[in-house]
This record gives C-alpha cells, sequence and structure tokens, in this order.
C-alpha cells in the first residue's frame, strides 16, 4: 500500500487525511485513494484526469514526471504527496 | 426586506435592508475563494454559486437554506478524450434559471467555450453538443483570457426554448429548440480589432454582455468592446448607438425589467485603459431605446477614481427601481432611484465579480 497525504490547503475544502491506497502507478494509486470523494478527486486532477495546472504531486521526494497520465511507477512503501503550487494563487 | 449578493475574489458577501438602510451581513461565505458567478433562483430560492480556485479549479456550490449551509457540487465537465490538449473546465462565467414551467433546469456558460445544461438543480451537467460542434467554434478565442468563454445566457421567459447567449470572443448565438440547434446572430455588430474586411464578421464579435428586457425579451442590449447595441429580434440584428458619452466603452448592462427602451451602462475610457473616464465614476442611462445617454453621478466618486465595473457587477432589481454596482477596487454602490443617487455601502470589499439581488 501506497499512502497518499495532502497539502494542508486542501482541509478548508474537503475532509482530507493520509490515505493508504494500492496501485502500481500514481494514476492507480489516486483512483483507488480518492474513489470515496469523487469531488476531492476534482481538487487534484482535471476532467480529463491530469493533473491540475497549479498543483504538484511529488512521489517519493521527487516531482512526478507524468502529469497528463500519471504513469510514475510506485512501490509498496511509496508515499504521494499532493501539494498547491506557489503560482496559480 | 431585500438581500444583495455580492461575489469577490475573497468569497460571497450578503449585504440586507430590513427597512432601516443597506447592512453587511459580516464576513463572507467561501472565505478567499474567488467567486464567478452567482445565481439566486426566482423559482425555487436555490442560491448556486461557484469558485475558480487558482490550485484547485472551479468549485460549484448551492444553498437552500438562503446561505446558511452550502452543499458542494460536481461542477460541469467536458467529455474525456485521449486527445493531451482536451477541454477542461476554467471556470464558470455565468448562470441563467430555466423557464418557469422547467423547474430544476439550469444553465451555466464556462470557459473554454462550453454551455452546460443541468435538469437537476446542479446535480449532473451536461455540454451541450450542438453548440460545442458548431464548426464556427473553432474560430472563437479569448478575451482576457487563454479561451473563449460563454458570459452571457438570456432565457426567454415567454418560450425557455429560446436562448440567446453570448460568448467573448464568438459573438451572438441563438436556439429556438432548447440548445438542439443553433444560429449565428450578432449581424450588425462591428468589430475594431480585426481586420477592416473583418469588422462585420459575427462569428468574432466580442460582447461584452448581452442582457434582455424582461417584460419584451426581443428586446436586448449589448455592451460590446466596441460600443453599445440595441436588438429588437432577439440578437438577429442588432443597430449601434452613436453618440454615447462619456464612453461608449465598458463590460456591464442593466436593462429595465419592464421598459424596454430603459438600460444603464457602467463607461470606461476606452480598452487600452480600462478606467473612468477623467477618473470619474459615472453611470450612463438610456430611457429612449439607445438613441440619447445621460450620465448619472450623484453619490459617486468624482475624482481619483479607478474603479472598473466587470461584466456582472451592474444589476438591477425586479421592480426596476433599484440598481447595485460593484467595482474592481471593491467599492459597492446601491442606488434605490434608478440611478438618480447612489450610495456607497463599502469602499473595502474585495474585487467585485458579480452581483445579485434576490428576487
Amino acid at each position: 500500500m501506497a499512502v497518499i497525504r495532502f497539502t494542508t490547503h486542501l482541509v478548508q475544502h474537503r475532509p482530507v487525511r493520509a490515505i493508504d491506497a494500492p496501485g502500481a502507478t500514481v494514476a492507480e494509486v489516486l483512483a483507488a485513494g480518492l474513489s470515496d470523494d469523487p469531488l476531492l478527486r476534482g481538487y487534484v486532477l482535471d476532467d480529463q484526469g491530469r493533473v491540475r495546472k497549479h498543483v504538484n504531486i511529488y512521489l517519493d521526494g521527487r516531482l512526478i514526471a507524468d502529469r497528463l497520465r500519471l504513469t510514475d511507477a510506485v512501490g509498496p512503501a511509496s508515499e504521494i504527496y499532493v501539494l498547491q503550487a506557489l503560482s496559480g494563487g | 426586506m431585500a438581500t444583495l449578493w455580492v461575489g469577490s475574489r475573497k468569497g460571497l458577501f450578503r449585504f440586507d435592508d430590513h427597512g432601516q438602510g443597506w447592512q453587511s451581513a459580516g464576513p463572507p461565505a467561501f472565505l478567499a475563494g474567488p467567486v464567478t458567478a452567482v445565481l439566486d433562483d426566482p423559482r425555487d430560492g436555490g442560491l448556486y454559486v461557484s469558485l475558480h480556485h487558482g490550485h484547485f479549479g472551479c468549485k460549484l456550490h448551492r444553498s437552500d437554506d438562503r446561505g446558511k449551509s452550502w452543499v458542494e457540487l460536481a461542477p460541469p465537465a467536458y467529455p474525456k478524450s485521449d486527445d493531451p490538449d482536451a477541454p477542461a473546465l476554467e471556470f464558470i462565467w455565468c448562470f441563467a434559471a430555466g423557464g418557469k414551467d422547467e423547474p430544476g433546469v439550469i444553465w451555466a456558460g464556462s470557459l473554454p467555450g462550453g454551455l452546460f445544461k443541468s435538469t437537476d438543480r446542479g446535480q449532473t451537467w451536461v455540454l451541450n453538443e450542438p453548440l460545442w460542434n458548431q464548426p464556427q467554434r473553432t474560430a472563437w478565442f479569448g478575451a482576457g483570457y487563454d479561451h473563449a468563454g460563454i458570459h452571457s445566457i438570456c432565457v426567454d421567459p415567454r418560450d425557455p426554448r429560446h436562448i440567446v447567449i453570448a460568448v467573448s470572443i464568438g459573438g451572438v448565438w441563438i436556439t429556438r429548440d432548447g440548445g438542439d440547434s443553433w444560429v449565428l446572430g450578432g449581424h450588425g455588430l462591428r468589430n475594431e480589432y480585426m481586420p477592416p474586411d473583418q469588422a462585420q464578421d459575427p462569428n468574432s464579435q466580442d460582447a461584452h454582455l448581452i442582457a434582455a428586457c424582461t417584460g419584451d425579451p426581443d428586446r436586448i442590449w449589448c455592451q460590446h468592446h466596441n460600443g453599445i447595441f440595441v436588438s429588437d429580434d432577439g440578437g438577429m440584428q442588432w443597430r449601434e448607438s452613436l453618440e454615447v458619452k462619456p464612453s461608449a466603452f465598458g463590460f456591464a448592462v442593466a436593462p429595465h425589467p419592464a421598459d424596454r427602451d430603459r438600460a444603464w451602462f457602467a463607461p470606461a475610457r476606452k480598452d487600452e485603459y480600462r478606467v473612468p473616464v477623467d477618473a470619474r465614476l459615472v453611470v450612463t442611462e438610456t430611457r429612449d431605446g439607445g438613441e440619447t445617454y445621460a450620465s448619472l453621478s450623484r453619490g459617486l466618486p468624482q475624482h481619483d477614481a479607478y474603479d472598473l465595473i466587470y461584466r456582472h457587477a451592474l444589476v438591477i432589481d425586479g421592480t426596476g427601481d433599484r440598481l447595485a454596482m460593484g467595482s474592481t477596487t471593491g467599492g459597492l454602490w446601491v442606488s434605490d432611484n434608478q440611478g438618480s443617487d447612489w450610495q456607497l455601502l463599502s469602499a473595502h470589499l474585495p474585487p467585485i465579480a458579480a452581483l445579485a439581488f434576490a428576487p
């Protein structure tokens, strides 16, 4: 299970907490982890499932490479951080 | 009792008049959330607000208890596509309630150019494909934003299948079958930002706002990028008001709900400046269908004023007596006598994008 952690800025919008979720890619982990709150998914990804322009996703300390399809490979102990970019505010 | 909703860069404010003058209801809903559109549905009291969060995208909220509590709804979404450049909702620019005999129908105009319809009070949305698939849509382009957007939706109260919309930049479009088919109106509009031989091209007209007279919906007013125009046939043909002082440039128009010949505008020095002419904030009014205009200034700042009035920030109530106006520098004014006198409610609000009187 990977763990998804969220910026505290999201707390004012959705009841976020750290989520453990399975998956081999960032897309799969987010799909599993956000399935209980489709609205939260919309804060992270756009209509097409791409990472929002002013959101950054870090996987084990590095920005993910694929913001369109989120195919970066996730390990069983990976940490995914969903953060707001400093642009876009 | 009157209520004015104030959609601002930092949330939704409420002002009430209980018969003893206007008072702020206090801190806003959605503090720090940039409001882009507000609808107070006269049919059932539903209150709709869209936000455009800088990081987290466009959000949609509805209140069924006049703003005491809110439920977040999934906003409209563009159809899924494998194209890496496939469109996604940028923000909702306007709402419109459907007809009296269409309970729950809400329309939403958006960037990048999609018109959406909900039949269940905003719970679910469907893109209007007939408009989206118009071949001419590919020639629409952005004005102030990266992409074109729909900012005006006029639903005919006599027949809600007759809808007139306006696009910046993409002209005026008309349906008479509830959105199954569309024709391009806007004939007679004129632009100055295209090559001269395309000045009359209906598909490249930048109507900043169109608004219809409720009592005579074939009379539609247009505050265009290059002037003020009037239509008497529901948006197909337009004629230009030629003598408008101090300026024919602006974004907003508020038509009188019953008198087809009266409308109010918020002029600004034309487009390369976008500030009040001579730093004096005025409202212009026509009482003769756009033949002549008078400047109304009593109660408005007459020196050192740099307030700009956005397209959804000059509104009139259902009686036609009360006007409200909000500015980009956080000024909010109300007139209880059709614009003759204005009262400053606040000079310190966040930038104001949209106002709405409670019906």
